[in-house]
C-alpha cells in the first residue's frame, strides 16, 4: 500500500527546524536528554533547545572532536546526548572521534548534523558535505537516517531518543515541502516506505530527494511511465526486503540523493541488488567531484538534483 | 595503607606487565611501567567507591586511561584489586581476550572508557566530570594521559572546555615520562613548558615524583581540595621504571621482552620486591 501523500509545496520547514523542535518535546519526555554545539546553535537549530533548558544545552565552542568525546563521557554517565554540527565536522572533522568513542563504545550518543549536502548552497564546496552517509554507514553499530520531510525528521528524533545506542541523523538547511501526514505517519526504522506505487522503474530516494522524485513521477506519469517512488529514510540498516520486491517487480531502479553517489545511497541500493536481486540502476546524485557556491535551489537545477532535472536523467535511462 | 604495602602492590602491578606483554609477545611495557605507581595511587588509596562486586556503581570515581597503549598496566592494578584473576593477564592482546590490546569497556568490567586512539580519551573524562556537575553528584574523575599524547590537539581542546567549565571535580595526571616513539619529546615535538601550558588554560598545576607514595598524596590531596578549577598533575617519571633494561630507553615504549630479557626484568622486580620484605 502507498501512503497519501502531499505535493501542493504550500507548507515547508528545513529538517534542521524539526530537528531543533522536536528536541524540546523530547527534553519534557526525557530529563536526562542533553543537547551539544559546536558554535552553531543558531543554524543548527539547537538554540531552540537551548531556550527551553539552558542548563541541559552546552556548548563546546569550535572544537567538535572534543564534543564527540564529551558527548560519549556524557551517555557513560546515563545522559543522553544529541552532539549537534554541521554534517561536514561531525562527521569528517570528527570521523574518528565518532568511530572510537561513539561507535566502538556503542554508547548512547545521536549524532544529529545540519546542513548536510549540496542543498547548504552558497557556502561553497567547503562546507557542502556530500560524504556523511558513506562514512557514517561504514561504521560499525552506527544507524543512519536521513529524513525527508518535517513530519519524517521529528519522528526520526523521537524514535533515536528512545532507542539506546549510537544513531546518525542527517538534517538539510533548506525549508523542504511537508509531504508526509502528521497524523497518520509511523516511523518504522529501517522500514522503506512505498510512498508511490508503479510498475516501470523504481525510484529509491532520500532526504529531501524524496519530494523532487516524486514531483519527476508525475511528469514521467504524464507520458505514461509508471514509476514506483520508494523513500529509503534508513541507509542502515537498510531494507532488503522492500528494496528487492520492489526491483523484483518493475526490473529497473534509479536512486536519487543529494550526496555523492559514492558510499551513500546508490551504494546502499546496489549492495542489495548485487547480493539479492541483481538489476540496473541509475544512480543521480554528486558525482566523484566538490560542489560550488550558489543559492540551493540553483545548485539542485545544475547538478540535475531536482524533479526536472532527475526526469530528464530517467527519461535518458529508459 | 602505607608507602610499602603501595610499593608491594605497584611492584606487583609491574610483573603483571612484564608477564602480560611478554605473553602477548607485543604490547606497551615502557609507558605502563613509567604509570604504575599512579595507577597503584588511585586504585589502591585515592579512588572511592571501586569495588569488583559493584564495577558500575554510579557514585564511584572514574578513571580514564587516556595513553590507552598503557592497557597493561590498567589490567595489571584491576587484576591487583580484584577484578578478574591475574592468571588472565597472559591472555593479554590475544584471540577472544577481554584483554584487548587497548581497554574495551564493553568486554571488561572495571574499565570505565575505551581508549587507545590518543588525544580521545581526556574528553570524555571531561564528559563524566561535568555530568557529575550536572547531576550534584560527589564523585570524581581522573584521567591518565601521556606526555607524547599531549601533543594531540583535542588534549588542549579538552582542556579549555575543563577550564572554562572549572571542573574542579577533575583531575589530568600527565605521565611525564620524557619519551615517547620516536624518541625525546622534547626533540620530537617539544610540549614544555608544560606547567604554564594547563595554567594558561585555567588549571591548577601542581609537580610531583610519580615514583614517590607521599609526593603523590600531597598532590592528589591539593588536587581534591582545589576549588573552581581543574587540576593538572605534572608527575615525572622513568619510562620503564623498575626494569633495569628498560629504564629511560624510548625503545621499550612498545616492545615485548624475549625469554632471555623476561627473565632479566622478572629477576629486577623480584630483587625489588624481596627489599620490601627486608
Amino acid at each position: 500500500m502507498s501512503v497519501k501523500v502531499n505535493l501542493s509545496g504550500e507548507s515547508k520547514i528545513a529538517t534542521r527546524e524539526s530537528y531543533g523542535k522536536a528536541l524540546v518535546a523530547l527534553g519534557e519526555k526525557y530529563p536526562e536528554l542533553v543537547v551539544l554545539d559546536a558554535d552553531l546553535a543558531g543554524a543548527t537549530k539547537t538554540e531552540i533547545f537551548q531556550k527551553a533548558f539552558p542548563e541541559r544545552h552546552i556548548d563546546c565552542g569550535i572544537a567538535e572532536a572534543n564534543m564527540m568525546g564529551i558527548a560519549a563521557g556524557l551517555a557513560s554517565c546515563g545522559k543522553i546526548p544529541f552532539a549537534s554540527s554541521f554534517a561536514m565536522f561531525a562527521t569528517g572533522r570528527a570521523f574518528e572521534q565518532v568511530r572510537n568513542t561513539i561507535a566502538h563504545t556503542e554508547l548512547n550518543v545521536k549524532v544529529a548534523a545540519t546542513h548536510a549536502g549540496i542543498s547548504v548552497g552558497e557556502d561553497g564546496a567547503t562546507h557542502q558535505c556530500c560524504e556523511d552517509l558513506s562514512l557514517m554507514r561504514s561504521i560499525p553499530n552506527m544507524i543512519v537516517i536521513n529524513p525527508c520531510d518535517d513530519v519524517e525528521a521529528r519522528a526520526a528524533v523521537a524514535w533515536a531518543a528512545a532507542y539506546k545506542g549510537p544513531v546518525y541523523l542527517r538534517f538539510g538547511r533548506l525549508a523542504v515541502p511537508v509531504i508526509l501526514n502528521a497524523d497518520s505517519y509511523e516511523f518504522e526504522m529501517e522500514k522503506a516506505i512505498v510512498l508511490r506505487e508503479g510498475k516501470d522503474l523504481t525510484i529509491f530516494a532520500t532526504g529531501l530527494e524524496v519530494y523532487e522524485s516524486l514531483m519527476a513521477a508525475e511528469k514521467l506519469a504524464e507520458e505514461g511511465i509508471d514509476a514506483e517512488v520508494v523513500n529509503v529514510h534508513t541507509l542502515k540498516p537498510i531494507d532488503e526486503e522492500t528494496i528487492c520486491a520492489s526491483l523484483s517487480k518493475t526490473g529497473k531502479g534509479v536512486t536519487v540523493e543529494e550526496h555523492s553517489i559514492i558510499g551513500g545511497l546508490f551504494s546502499a541500493v546496489s549492495e542489495v541488488a548485487a547480493k539479492r536481486c541483481p538489476t540496473k540502476i541509475l544512480p543521480i546524485g554528486i558525482e566523484d567531484e566538490f560542489g560550488q557556491s550558489g543559492p540551493a535551489k540553483e545548485l539542485l537545477k545544475l547538478y540535475k538534483l531536482d524533479a526536472d532535472g532527475i526526469y530528464e536523467k530517467i527519461k535518458q535511462f529508459l | 595503607m602505607n608507602d610499602l604495602e603501595l610499593a608491594f602492590h605497584a611492584n606487583e602491578i609491574r610483573k603483571g606487565i612484564i608477564q602480560g606483554v611478554h605473553a602477548a609477545k607485543a604490547g606497551h611495557p615502557g609507558g605502563s611501567l613509567s604509570s604504575a605507581d599512579i595507577l597503584t595511587y588511585l586504585y589502591f588509596v585515592e579512588m572511592n567507591g571501586i569495588d569488583p562486586a559493584d564495577p558500575s556503581n554510579p557514585d564511584r570515581d572514574r578513571f580514564v586511561l587516556s595513553k590507552g597503549h598503557a592497557a597493561p598496566v590498567l589490567y595489571a592494578t584491576l587484576a591487583e584489586k580484584g577484578f578478574f584473576p591475574k592468571e588472565e593477564l597472559l591472555t593479554l592482546r590475544k584471540v577472544g581476550s577481554r584483554l584487548q590490546g587497548h581497554p574495551d569497556m564493553n568486554l571488561l568490567p572495571g574499565v570505565d572508557m575505551s581508549t587507545g586512539s590518543l588525544g580521545q580519551g581526556l574528553s570524555t573524562a571531561v564528559g563524566m566530570a561535568l555530568a557529575g556537575k550536572m547531576d550534584q553528584k560527589n564523585y570524581r574523575v581522573y584521567a591518565l594521559a601521556g606526555d607524547g599524547e599531549i601533543q594531540e590537539g583535542q588534549i588542549w581542546e579538552a582542556c579549555m572546555f575543563a577550564g572554562h567549565r572549572k571542573l574542579d571535580n577533575l583531575t589530568v595526571i600527565v605521565d611525564n615520562n620524557g619519551l615517547q616513539i620516536d624518541g625525546d619529546i622534547a626533540k620530537v615535538c617539544s610540549p614544555y613548558p608544560l606547567d604554564e601550558k594547563f595554567m594558561s588554560f585555567n588549571f591548577n598545576v601542581i609537580h610531583a615524583d610519580a615514583h614517590d607514595f607521599q609526593s603523590l598524596k600531597d598532590a592528589f590531596t591539593e588536587a581534591r581540595e582545589t576549588k573552581g578549577m581543574p587540576t593538572a598533575i605534572i608527575a615525572k617519571s622513568v619510562k620503564g621504571k623498575g626494569v633495569s633494561f628498560m629504564e629511560n630507553n624510548a625503545g621499550w615504549h612498545g616492545k615485548a621482552p624475549n625469554d632471555e630479557e623476561y627473565e632479566i626484568a622478572m629477576k629486577d622486580l623480584e630483587e625489588i620486591g624481596a627489599k620490601l620484605c627486608q
